[in-house]
């Protein structure tokens, strides 16, 4: 068993199912947008602001975010442990990671609560 | 034939070098390995490590012409088209990923300390029966495509995974061997198995690259072992 302080869950199998369900709902909320664009191909400001005001779409868009901020932490985080380490860069790769990991997460940070604000602050 | 071997003798060479040698094969399919042992007979400073000749004890793995198998049961003409004829180079090299000890021998320490850490042995605290645990023709054969394995490392250090994480990361070898107890009927130690690695290196690291199982000489399939017991972990998990 390996313990590491700075996974999400501190278990593969949980950062590996997040992985896998947050890809399929990013997958399908990519394929809907097509959809809308595609449909209405001359989106207005009304029928956009039609379609993202509604609640049910309030609610998915809540859901994707946090979904690209999961998914997204997984994956880097992954990347960083791969390739920000002892290895490969020597001595001072714990303190580079830890920075590399900090930004990362405060930039899903701003990005969640931004976000939210966009969803739900009305426009 | 023109026959190019990484070298390298730490005690005399400040870094590691190609050096090329000429060999007259007249033209036959020989095993890379017989190529080699020639060419010992001609520079008796070559190192490398050869057994039963015979693909059966793993100690010839290396990395010939970019991939990883074992000299002994790689004839020319499998290496690549135009080496068997001299128009292409033979090259060959240690395994990836592993410290060189000399020439194309390599410290195995990492590869056997992964091993030891799937504990590759029968658990079963039950009384022991009069003569011996029997199983169903239908278990022993949950077995096949697992037992084979002759741990030549062919695969583990073909791996990304095991390269950039090693003390971490299980590597196909040992995960394959960790199914095949997994997979045993008399085996009971499923849960503490399992519990070992559902952490987010021992098992998760593994991306599904595939590597391992274009490499593996004994044609086994570790990735899908590792899926094997990635669905036990969803099933307890779940
Ligand atoms: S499938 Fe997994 S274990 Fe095999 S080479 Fe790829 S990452 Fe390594
Ligand atoms: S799985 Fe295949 S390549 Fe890997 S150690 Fe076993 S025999 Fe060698
Ligand atoms: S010498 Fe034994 S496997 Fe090649």
């Amino acid at each position: 068993m390996v313990t590491s302080a700075t996974s999400l869950g501190r278990n593969g199998l949980y950062d590996w199912l997040m992985q896998r369900l947050t890809a399929v709902l990013l997958g399908l909320y990519t394929l809907g947008m097509l959809g809308f664009f595609l449909f209405c191909p001359d989106p207005d400001y009304q029928s956009w602001s039609g379609l993202m005001g509604a609640l049910p779409m309030q609610v998915v868009n809540t859901l994707v975010l946090l979904s690209i901020a999961a998914h997204g932490w997984v994956g880097l985080w992954t990347v960083a442990t791969d390739y920000l380490t002892t290895r490969h860069m020597g001595g001072p790769a714990t303190a580079v990671r830890l920075v590399v990991e900090v930004l990362i997460a405060l930039a899903l940070l701003v990005y969640v609560l931004w976000g939210l604000v966009m969803i739900w602050g009305g426009a | 034939m023109k026959v190019s071997i990484y070298r390298y003798n730490p005690e005399t060479d400040r870094e590691p070098y190609m050096k090329d040698y000429e060999l007259d094969t007249g033209g036959q399919d020989l095993m890379v390995l017989d190529v080699i042992t020639r060419i010992k007979e001609q520079d008796p400073t070559l190192s490398f490590r050869r057994s039963c000749r015979e693909g059966v004890c793993g100690s010839d793995g290396m990395n010939i012409n970019g991939k990883n198998t074992l000299a002994c049961v790689t004839p020319l003409s499998e290496v690549a088209p135009g080496v068997r004829e001299g128009k292409k180079p033979l090259i060959i090299r240690p395994l990836p990923g592993l410290p060189v000890v000399r020439d194309l021998v390599v410290d195995m320490t990492m590869f056997y300390d992964q091993y030891e850490k799937v504990k590759p042995w029968l658990q079963n605290d039950r009384p022991k029966p009069a003569k011996e645990r029997l199983q169903s023709p239908e278990d022993r054969a949950e077995l096949d495509g697992l037992y084979e394995c002759i741990l030549c490392a062919c695969c583990s250090s073909a791996c990304p995974s095991f390269w950039w994480n090693p003390e971490k990361f299980l590597g196909p070898a040992a995960l394959l061997q960790s199914y095949r107890f997994l997979a045993d009927s008399r085996d009971e130690a499923t849960e503490e198995r399992l519990a070992e690695m559902d952490d987010p290196f021992s098992l998760f690291r593994c991306r599904g690259i595939m590597n391992c199982v274009a490499v593996c000489p004994k044609g086994l399939n570790p990735t899908r072992a590792i899926g094997h017991i990635r669905s036990m972990l969803v099933q307890e998990g779940v």
